[in-house]
């Protein structure tokens, strides 16, 4: 029987491989971060349980309007993994179904689960929602807020995976009095069964994943705010609600009071958050950003709403937030006020609010129309009971308690953590973890891999050539999105009109789960062979629509999509008319392009089951880790002497830890790994092939010591782990003095002299040094924390030193807000200071300003609540600089061809639920290099690249994408203009028919890309490429111009 | 010619400009609708045949975005593209077309502002111009 070893993250809890060891995963909560992980580990060869207490998968995402900071429409991103997850055949949904025990070791456990009765057959029902019609029954909708009814039997959302709904037994007429029964009489396929029970389910599995979530803080906690008195006071979840177009109020902006359109709505910030009286003295990482995106919907909704926002630190440490927040003031002129609203008192007449509230400028009164609560995120207690049954330690706060080195690990072994039950986050780190988890999972049962999942195999596929093209079409509305400004039912008039379309009609969101079963549907009722949707961006969404397809037996390229949303719709809002006509013009498009379209094989290709590691820190040492207890090879080359990237400046992170013992331990379990090979001294010079398939040539660093000549290397994917750079401070007479300092110096002096405080005599920090400026405008996120760190250290050292921080917003996010408190408790004095130098900066300009005089440095900063200016003398001046890209970081871009963003960081697939992955397959990219974190993030983003990486490496074959050229030999004059221009060489000369000595180019199909530079230059015209022909293009333009 | 509204058509290359296009939408930046975007793989698979087809099917402008120089996710397409158009552009010239209806940028995936900007700008300066004197040319 395997055991379980230590809970040390750097000797993990390696099963000795036994015959029993269970290649099943149970995932606990459906929310984003159970599907997430649920995805990775049934793609990775393992079988998954999917619990999920309520009806349906989804969790508070699927209740979201939008997402920061991109505005993506939450549901729209959503519903494809939603509907992924529903139909994968590694994973087993199990909605309404608790979770009661778990019993065993890691490799062999047994889950006890009830699943409670629907009284809906999910077999035969068919998600008519007839039965919803005819039941008499009102009762409020908990998904809506309270601020719409649902009946006694209902769905969770629209959109609901499983889409079926479900008898509420505590309401329902015939359940509790044996009356009624109009459902089952409604039902025309007999799926509803009131003589369903519940049922306990034992499985077996070999780990778990809890990935359960929380909820937002009940607003009783902070009565003064009058929510569930003043119907005008709302909290943001409810405000979610109200922005959405499925919503209680179908997008329209209304108080629930009058159903009267508000002007001036209020967000309140750290409603349970940043509160010790209440026990919730942690900060809930998202709201500030919340608020912000829902200020800015509710002004796009409404142009003639004034939205303000009430925080005490505006918290927008993400990629983008900063520009977010900016563009929120001065676009849509979000007015931000730092002040602590005290209380809400309503005018019983009008329902209107009333806020006293205290700013540096003084009192203010102010009256408002809707108040909108931004409730932080707490541990229910019937997660607090789960984590109990499952014996999971919390911490104080009820989250379960993570560890700087095994961010995804718990205290119990066989057991990882995601989301926001292990700590307050928002999605893309939600999303980071989960992925992260699965990969810790996948390494706990690496031998058991593929023992109980099947190997994903395409459904049957119609022969299609020879008939005349039958054309679906299927527009969407996109909630609001995109039917608030194009008339969708005139383009499905318009489509019925093109040639060849025998269907056409229009889905509120074509991507959701019930409108990918209708669609197949439809494709088998109507005998369609082509499908166009207009929707979104095919970017995003082609490959879900294209996965529908091959379950309905059609070949995924028969299929095009006219990017109606992104391209037409979101940037024509004002020009209802002419948006239109654009839609139009491009479902057009698409219709004859699609008409056009040929089924094409798809072609197997072999995975290299190795992984190249660039970069190693922390974060390139963690995925190489993960990796190779997944059971894969490594390379890790680092282009320094040595392992440990930035962090072998670090001396010991805010939680107490010594980063330095840890550090060498980790380095020395990669090196010893027998699965790791590292090569350090090295550059990538050089990297060729595609996924599942790379050839990477590693160069020695001649000026440095190295053990590694040049080499090359054969791995299926690519992390990308290459790290970034503290900045060295230019401003702040930086270098004038041996008295000024980074607060990284501080730190090494702090490590090393225990009369670093006598020294210092006092201290006087900087914040936001090079960062949160026109030519820096990013946050680097972890600075704040840093110098509450250091601060804290001193005054540990000595009670009596003078610490002061200069600040412009405290950004100690998430359960960091404990460092903060404790600093202030310590007697660390923080004083705001506000910058011009940010584009966005409504406050006039206090930035310090730093002299030397007999070579101290003098500080002087103007205090702006005793409105006074302040001089220091200090003995120390501590400067937090910035994180900046690494300058180079663009020539690995170049060799890999991905993207960075305008900062110069790498630029992730989606910001929201592809954290980890490049647009390209098969790269991923974990740590500094995508932004600035702490190391926990890291290991947590290296955890999760590894995990995505393995849903590439496990895999025996790959299927590849055939769009490759094609050469007909007749027209092919073998001139050899192709070979000259391919830039892969997979295109050459030679003799094509022995009999007469013909020449003709041909492709070599492994090897093309299907990059179109041969096509497009051949002088005859003999060469397509498969699936973008040129047939297919010449309609297009033909068609877009008719 | 107030009425006038330039038809547009746009190759926009997969990988940077289209998802520079998707980039204005998410961030809601407003340009004007005369342009009908055509996905490819690459900028440099835009055949000198597309441009003229679209220019002859009374297309009044033509647009081509692709990577940055360097940034082409197919090595070189892009630099393809830029030496093709320079000999396209020569060829209309010397038989008289208006060149200047035809434009190649480099957008990337992080340039959503750009590109919006990039298709106000051009919508602009085609209005000016007027319609596309190719129509004329072959209506025979």
């Amino acid at each position: 029987m395997a055991t379980a070893h230590s809970l040390d993250p750097l000797n993990p809890r390696v099963l000795e491989p036994t015959p029993s060891t269970v290649g099943a995963v149970l995932v606990i909560g459906g929310g984003i971060g159970g599907v997430q992980a649920a995805l990775d580990l049934a793609d990775s060869g393992y079988k998954v349980y999917l619990v999920e207490q309520s009806s349906a998968i989804g969790g508070v995402m699927a209740m979201l309007d939008k997402t920061f900071p991109t505005n993506d429409c939450s549901m729209c991103i959503l519903s494809p993994k939603l509907v992924a997850a529903g139909r994968h055949r590694n994973i087993e949904l199990m909605t309404l179904t608790d979770v009661l025990g778990v019993e065993g070791e890691p490799g062999h456990m047994t889950a006890r689960l009830r699943n409670r009765a629907r009284y809906v057959d999910l077999a035969e029902c068919t998600g008519c929602g007839d039965c919803l019609q005819k039941c008499p029954v009102k009762l409020p909708n908990e998904f809506e807020g309270g601020l719409s009814q649902r009946k006694a039997i209902y769905r969770l959302y629209a959109q609901a995976v499983p889409n079926a709904p479900m008898i509420d037994r505590d309401n329902c007429l015939k359940l509790t009095k044996d009356k009624c029964g109009a459902c089952a009489k409604n039902c025309r396929v007999g799926a509803i069964d009131y003589s369903q029970q519940d049922e306990e389910i034992e499985v077996r599995v070999g780990s778990v994943v809890v990935a359960a979530g929380s909820k937002i803080a009940p607003t009783r906690l902070r009565s003064e705010y009058g929510h569930g008195r003043y119907p005008n006071v709302v909290t943001s979840l409810q405000f979610e609600r109200i922005l959405s177009a499925s919503g209680p109020y179908l997008g329209h902006i209304k108080r629930p009071a009058d159903g009267k359109e508000p002007k001036k709505v209020a967000w309140l910030q750290c409603v349970g958050s940043r509160d010790e009286s209440i026990e919730k003295g942690y900060c809930s990482a998202m709201c500030c950003m919340y608020a912000v995106k829902e200020a800015v919907i509710a002004k796009e909704h409404t142009p003639r709403i004034e939205p303000t926002v009430f925080y005490m630190d505006m918290r927008s440490y993400g990629k983008d937030f900063d520009r977010y927040v900016e563009r929120a003031e001065e676009r849509y002129g979000v007015r931000l006020v730092r002040a602590r609203v005290p209380e809400v008192r309503e005018d019983p007449e009008t329902h209107d609010l009333i806020m006293r509230y205290a700013t540096e400028d003084g009192m203010h009164a102010e009256l408002f129309d809707m108040v909108v609560l931004s409730c932080g995120l707490v541990p229910p207690q019937q997660l607090v009971e789960l984590s109990r049954r499952l014996e999971m330690d919390l911490d104080r706060f009820g989250f379960a308690a993570g560890n700087l080195w095994d961010p995804t690990g718990s205290s119990r072994p066989g057991f990882s953590v995601a989301g926001s039950f292990h700590a307050p986050m928002a999605i893309p780190e939600t999303v980071t973890e989960a992925s992260g988890a699965a990969a810790s999972a996948g390494g706990m049962l690496a031998e058991a891999r593929g023992t109980m999942a099947a190997e994903l195999e395409p459904a049957a596929e119609t022969d299609v050539r020879g008939e005349p093209p039958r054309v679906g079409a299927f527009i969407c509305h996109c909630g609001v999105n995109i039917g608030g400004v194009v008339d969708v039912p005139a383009v499905v008039e318009y489509a019925r009109t093109q040639p060849f379309v025998a269907h056409a009609e229009e889905n509120l969101y074509s991507c959701s789960g019930d409108t990918q079963q209708k669609i197949k549907d439809t494709i088998r009722q109507h005998r369609l062979n082509r499908v166009m949707v207009a929707s979104c961006s095919p970017r995003t969404h082609e490959p879900l629509f294209q996965a529908t397809l091959a379950e309905a037996g059609l070949n995924p390229h028969l299929f095009a999509m006219a990017n109606i949303r992104d391209q037409c719709s979101w940037v024509h809002a004002a020009e209802k008319g002419k948006a239109t006509e654009k839609a139009k013009e491009l479902v057009r498009g698409a219709i004859a392009r699609v008409v056009r379209q040929a089924p094409l094989p798809r072609v197997k290709l072999s995975v290299t089951k190795s992984a190249l590691v660039v970069g190693g820190g922390i974060a390139g040492m963690s995925a190489a880790l993960s990796i190779a207890d997944q059971g894969f090879e490594v390379s890790l080359v680092e282009r320094e002497s040595e392992l440990g990237g930035n962090a072998r400046q670090i001396w010991r992170s805010a939680e107490g830890e010594d980063i330095q013992a840890r550090l060498t331990e980790m380095v020395g379990r990669v090196s010893s790994h027998p699965r790791i090979d590292v090569h350090t001294g090295a550059t990538i010079e050089k990297i060729d092939g595609f996924v599942g398939n790379y050839r990477t040539k590693v160069k020695a660093e001649a000026e440095r010591q190295t053990s590694t000549p040049d080499l090359q290397i054969e791995h299926g994917v690519v992390v990308v782990a290459t790290g970034a750079e503290y900045r060295t401070p230019t401003e702040y007479c930086y270098g004038g003095s041996e008295r000024i300092i980074t607060q990284r110096e501080l730190e090494e002096l702090i490590a090393h002299r225990s009369d670093a405080a006598k020294e210092a005599e006092s201290v006087v920090m900087i914040q936001c040094v090079g960062s949160r400026e026109s030519e820096r405008p990013w946050c680097s996120r972890v600075c704040c924390t840093e110098a509450v760190k250091n601060a804290v250290a001193l005054k540990e050292l000595d009670p009596n030193l003078d610490v002061f921080v200069l600040y412009r917003d405290i950004r100690t996010y998430g359960l960091r807000e404990e460092y903060y408190r404790r600093a202030r408790e310590l007697g660390v004095v923080f004083i705001r200071y506000a910058s011009a130098a940010s584009p966005g900066a409504s406050d006039p300009d206090s930035t310090p300003e730093v002299k030397i005089e007999d070579g101290k440095p003098v500080v002087t900063v103007r205090d702006k609540v005793i409105d006074r200016e302040i001089r220091f003398r200090p003995g120390l001046l501590v400067l937090s600089s910035g994180i900046v890209p690494r300058p180079d970081a663009s020539e690995l871009a170049k060799m890999l061809k991905v993207p960075l963003n305008a900062d110069g960081f790498f630029l992730e697939a989606h910001m929201k639920l592809r954290p980890v992955d490049f647009a390209t397959e098969g790269v991923f990219m974990a740590g500094l290099a995508q932004f600035p974190k702490f190391i926990d993030e890291s290991v947590a983003q290296a955890r999760a690249a590894a995990g995505r990486a393995a849903t590439v490496l496990s895999r025996e074959f790959l299927e590849s994408e055939v769009t490759v050229a094609h050469v007909d030999p007749q027209r092919c004059a073998a001139c050899r203009m192709c070979e000259t221009l391919c830039a892969y060489h997979a295109i050459e000369v030679r003799v094509v028919d022995e009999n007469s000595g013909q020449e003709a180019a041909v492709v070599n199909e492994a090897l093309c890309k299907g990059c179109g530079a041969c096509a497009a230059n051949c002088r005859c015209s003999a060469i397509d490429v498969r699936g973008v022909t040129n047939e297919g293009i010449f309609r297009e333009i033909a068609a877009l111009l008719t | 010619m107030a009425e006038f509204e330039p038809r547009i058509v746009g190759f926009l290359c997969n990988w940077c400009t289209y998802a520079g296009a998707d980039l204005a939408g998410t961030s809601r930046m407003q340009y004007p609708p005369n342009m009908r975007p055509i996905r490819v793989m690459c900028s440099g698979s835009v055949d000198s045949v597309y441009i003229l087809r679209a220019l002859l099917e009374g297309a009044d402008g033509v647009f081509i975005g692709g990577c940055h120089p360097g940034d082409c996710h197919y090595v070189s397409g892009n630099y393809k593209a830029r030496r093709r158009m320079v000999a396209f552009k020569s060829i209309l010239r010397s038989v008289g077309l208006d060149q200047d209806r035809v434009w190649l940028r480099w957008i990337s995936a992080a340039e959503g502002r750009k590109f919006a900007d990039t298709v106000t700008e051009m919508t602009r300066a085609i209005a000016d111009k007027g319609p596309s004197e190719f129509r004329e040319l072959w209506e025979v």
